[in-house]
């Protein structure tokens, strides 16, 4: 199958990588941009272990092409920490024990980040929304809920 | 009470693992017993195991890759029952960067996979090949292994490769007639029988009988991360490696060398972060040979990752069993005998756990309560579905919901409160230790401590359950279908025989504890590190502790049966001890005093009492030129931590939901050595348990066509549906077979899940005994509510 050259600015990067059209963008940025730290669960756009954030919004990156992100600015796991300044959600996350296995963790700390950078004062029954559609099989979810509800007053005092 | 209610009474401690410990206490002389809350054990301290976690900077299986690797893909059977006829690979062939395609002539010389407990020598002929015969007997049997230059190209060719497959009729239902297995062999694979009592005599002069017909739901454990093996081979050192190894390395390295030809110095298994476990997850799988094989043959390496598909279709399945149990009382209520025949899906093959689940189920289906009789018979058969293993609380969920519906029966038919039935039949605290009569995993099954009595009594006072009733009361009143639910159990965990540790530390002072056991995502790092830390008398932050590593230590058993925190904790004391001890000799010569004048605190020796010189431990190190200590701890028996859950429900008869109000779960664990880590297992546990109460279920066609195959069939609780969990962790009944008091945390929170939300269930449908399958989908409760 032909490639194609696209640019992908992962964390501020660009990466120069030629893909086939039917590359998946979480297989582009795992194998090609060499950030492992966005997951694969399902590759059916459900579990949201991939979750990005693809030129401001929170998007499943097995359900997009890699091509569609061509020149897009996508924020991974990886981007979150200043040097070695955890960012809020990341030090949420390990206060209130808001992971076990940490396979999730990178989709649900992306999916809050992005979700709170746009509404910041988003209401609690929507927030709990916001986080039902990624799946964690470990935490049952109360402390990822209570870790996001911290940042997130966190992050709006800044 | 010694115990703590959710995040409120928990010592909350500061949030980085490195955190300065609160001020020290005098401690006196090496291997003294240890307080009742140290200043590591008993503390919810930050996990070691969450920065590179948040950061990105994870290792899972599908991160490791090696140059010039090949991918493998495995063609599966679309057919549940079938003689394969012929595979036609010419067109994969023909590919180009497709190197090979294998079918079972490739692999006629790798043996069966084993079995790894209760392996009985009756179920060998239904051991599972790492690719099919000439039979496929499920959808999702390997058939062939395509290997390719990458991952898309080895699913293209995996497409082209046609399989000739004549169908037979599928057997899908246990509990119904059994069908052939192979020319010789009948789906029924064996019956096991356990009893103890006089089963005729108890019914004989029973008062009434109960009989009730009970079925759990096919589900499984379904961790996030899907499975993945790497293997590599370096020829120059005859060295086989593979990756992506969890749960019990070093039993499937042992086992892969022995499948392969090897031993097990040139063979070795290495655990990276892992996914989840659940049980299912690290048992030795057709892929993982395969992968090994092939990177033997092709020298390359080979990497195989899984899709979620094919996960839910091939890696292990669960729970799927049909009790008919019955129940002879005396007019008060009190359990007489109990008298159990029950059918277990194994699904397709006999795998790792052999005969374990439903061996389990039925040795711990008596839990809590006195039974002088008892009789379980059960029956042992395949079905054309996903092969078997163990899932978190294997047999107890399914025997604690037969168990429990039935307690309930009998306080219906007797005609007492559900709770009251419970309490005339609990088995009292001065009768510790309990033999039960039974045995399982080898062991005999003896309850080594516990207060089942006072446990009740604190969850209800708990979760308010007077009030509750009334609240239900008032609103059933109004119309409301709303109802409590009430479940007992005993857990069992810290199976043995063994586990082996080393503390190496090096000339630096850096120290590491090498383990046998394995991480699946529970903690084990942090709370090694933490008795580690409380033994030795240094910062907990100081330890790295390695475990699933198998050219690090020799012998290990890996993380199941939650037995990490228990067999390799102690053996974690021991080596520690053992090391404290040679430190303070070696210090006493250093600093001119005796050993019984010198502690070790915050990292540093000091003398006791009075003030004077002291050293760091590290300089200590340095000039014995690195210290070591081993210890092996061995145990026979296993520890049996124990619990109940409440739940109160809210039902909708439009839509046929069951909305979990409130839900409190209290669980006597011993000793806890993380009460974070505790409810977070307790929480997690229980997550999965409302899962296959009320929603995960694998379905299949009249023609064994599997339909839940993607997280849209397959459907798992998110944030929506798992409310707030009040948990109370108990240290009522520390194990008396265990000087630090351990229990096991791992399956509490699962355990009753289905039990309690069926009595919840019944409650709001003033129905006593209505629910009889699990899960109760919307489905099934409309179909309760029309015909209540």
């Amino acid at each position: 199958m032909t490639k194609q050259n696209i640019t992908l600015n992962v964390n501020g990067r660009d990466h120069a990588i030629a893909v086939e059209p039917r590359r998946t963008l979480v297989d582009a940025i795992r194998e090609d941009c060499g950030q492992t730290g966005t997951h694969i669960g399902c590759e059916h756009g459900i579990c949201g272990a991939c979750t990005v954030i693809v030129n401001g919004e929170p998007v499943r990156s097995c359900l997009m092409f890699a091509a569609q992100a061509d020149g897009k600015n996508i924020r991974t796991v990886e981007g979150l920490a200043k040097g070695d300044e955890l960012h809020p959600m990341q030090r949420a996350f390990m206060e209130h024990h808001g992971l076990q296995c940490g396979f999730c963790t990178p989709g649900f700390l992306m999916l809050a980040v992005g979700v709170l950078e746009r509404e910041p004062d988003i209401g609690d029954d929507d927030l709990i929304d916001v986080l039902s559609s990624n799946l964690c099989r470990c935490t049952g979810y109360q402390n990822i809920i209570k870790a996001v509800r911290a940042a997130a007053a966190e992050m709006r005092g800044k | 009470m010694r115990g703590s209610f959710g995040e409120h009474a928990l010592p909350r401690v500061p949030l980085t693992p490195t955190l300065s410990p609160q001020a020290g206490r005098g401690r006196t002389g090496s291997g003294a017993a240890l307080p009742e809350k140290g200043k590591y054990i008993g503390r919810s301290v930050p996990r070691l195991e969450d920065r590179p976690l948040l950061t990105g900077q994870g290792r899972f299986a599908a991160d490791i890759s090696f140059p010039n690797q090949l991918h493998m893909r495995v063609v599966r059977s679309p057919v549940a029952h079938g003689t394969l006829r012929g595979i036609d690979a010419s067109a994969a062939l023909a590919l180009p960067g497709v190197h090979a395609v294998w079918r079972f002539a490739d692999v006629a010389h790798i043996p069966p996979i084993g079995f790894r407990l209760t392996g009985l020598t009756e179920l060998e002929p239904y051991r599972q090949y790492v690719l099919a015969n000439n039979t496929v007997r499920y959808v999702g049997e390997p058939v062939a292994a395509v290997f390719a230059e990458n991952a898309y190209l080895a699913e293209d060719a995996a497409d082209l490769v046609a399989l000739d497959i004549e169908p037979l009729a599928p057997v899908l239902d246990a509990a119904a007639d059994t069908g052939a297995f192979d020319a010789g062999h009948s789906t029924e694979t064996t019956i096991l029988e356990k009893s103890f009592g006089d089963i005729a005599a108890a019914f004989a002069k029973a008062t009434h009988i109960v009989a009730l017909d009970l079925s759990i739901g096919r589900h499984t454990g379904v961790p996030l991360e899907t499975r993945g093996a790497i293997a590599t081979y370096d020829e120059a050192r005859d060295l086989l490696a593979m990756y992506g190894a969890a749960k019990v390395p070093h039993w499937n390295r042992d086992r892969i060398a022995q499948m392969l030809g090897r031993t097990v110095e040139n063979t070795h298994l290495y655990e990276g972060h892992v996914g989840g476990g659940f049980g299912i997850r690290g048992e030795l799988y057709p892929e993982d040979v395969l992968v090994c094989a092939a990177a033997l043959k092709f020298r390359r390496p080979i990497k195989w990752i899984e899709d979620r598909r094919e996960h839910l279709i091939a890696a292990n399945h669960s729970r799927q069993q049909r009790h008919k149990v019955r129940a002879a009382i005396d007019a008060d209520g009190r359990i007489l005998g109990i008298d159990n025949e029950f059918f277990h899906d194994n699904g397709a093959y006999m795998r790792t756990h052999a005969a374990t689940v439903p061996d389990l189920a039925a040795a711990m289906l008596p839990g809590p309560y006195r039974v002088p009789a008892y009789r379980a018979r059960g029956h042992i058969r395949l079905t054309n579905k996903t092969p078997c293993g163990t899932y978190r609380a294997p047999g107890r969920y399914e025997s604690t919901f037969v168990r429990e519906r039935l307690m309930d029966a009998i306080a219906a038919k007797a005609g007492i409160d559900r709770i009251e039935a419970r309490r005339r039949n609990l088995i009292d605290k001065n009768a510790m230790p309990y033999d039960l009569g039974v045995s399982t995993l080898g062991t005999q099954v003896i309850y080594d401590s516990g207060d089942y009595a006072t446990l009740i009594d604190k969850l209800l006072a708990t979760a308010d359950w007077a009030a509750m009733q009334r609240d239900c009361k008032t609103r059933r009143a109004k119309g409301e279908l709303v109802g409590a639910g009430f479940a007992m159990f005993v857990e069992k965990s810290g199976l043995g025989p063994f586990d082996k540790v080393r503390i190496e530390v090096a000339p630096d002072g850096a120290i590491e504890v090498i383990t046998g056991v394995a991480s699946i995502g529970q903690g084990v790092e942090t709370v090694v590190a933490q008795i580690a830390a409380e033994t030795l008398g240094v910062d907990y932050g100081t330890i790295r502790v390695t475990h699933g590593q198998t050219d690090r230590i020799d012998r290990g058993m890996g993380a199941f049966a939650s037995r990490a925190t228990v067999m390799c904790g102690e053996a974690t004391r021991q080596a520690a001890v053992k090391l404290r001890e040679s430190t303070l000799a070696a210090a006493a010569t250093l600093m001119q005093t005796s050993a019984d004048r010198l502690d070790i605190v915050d990292g540093e020796i000091v003398r006791t009492g009075a003030g004077g010189p002291s050293m760091p431990f590290a300089a200590l190190a340095a000039a014995q030129n690195g210290l070591t200590a081993e210890a092996e701890y061995r145990q026979s028996h296993m520890v049996y931590p124990y619990g109940a859950h409440v739940a109160q429900v809210r039902l909708d008869s439009g839509t046929g939901a069951v909305i979990v109000e409130r839900y409190t779960i209290a669980y006597d664990v011993g000793r806890a050595v993380n009460p974070m880590l505790v409810e977070g297992q307790i929480a997690g546990g229980f997550a999965q348990g409302l899962g296959g109460a009320l929603l995960e279920e694998f379905l299949y066609d009249e023609n064994g066509e599997p339909l839940s195959v993607t997280f849209a069939d397959y459907l798992m609780p998110t944030a929506r549906e798992v409310p707030h969990t009040g948990i109370l962790v108990t240290e009522d009944a520390p194990s008396t077979l265990n000087p630090l008091g351990l229990k096991g945390a791992g399956e509490g929170g699962v355990n009753p899940v289905g039990a309690t939300i069926a009595s919840a269930v019944d409650d709001a449908l003033g129905k006593p005994g209505a629910v009889t399958q699990l899960p109760v989908t919307p489905q099934r409760l409309r179909a309760l509510i029309k015909t209540n």
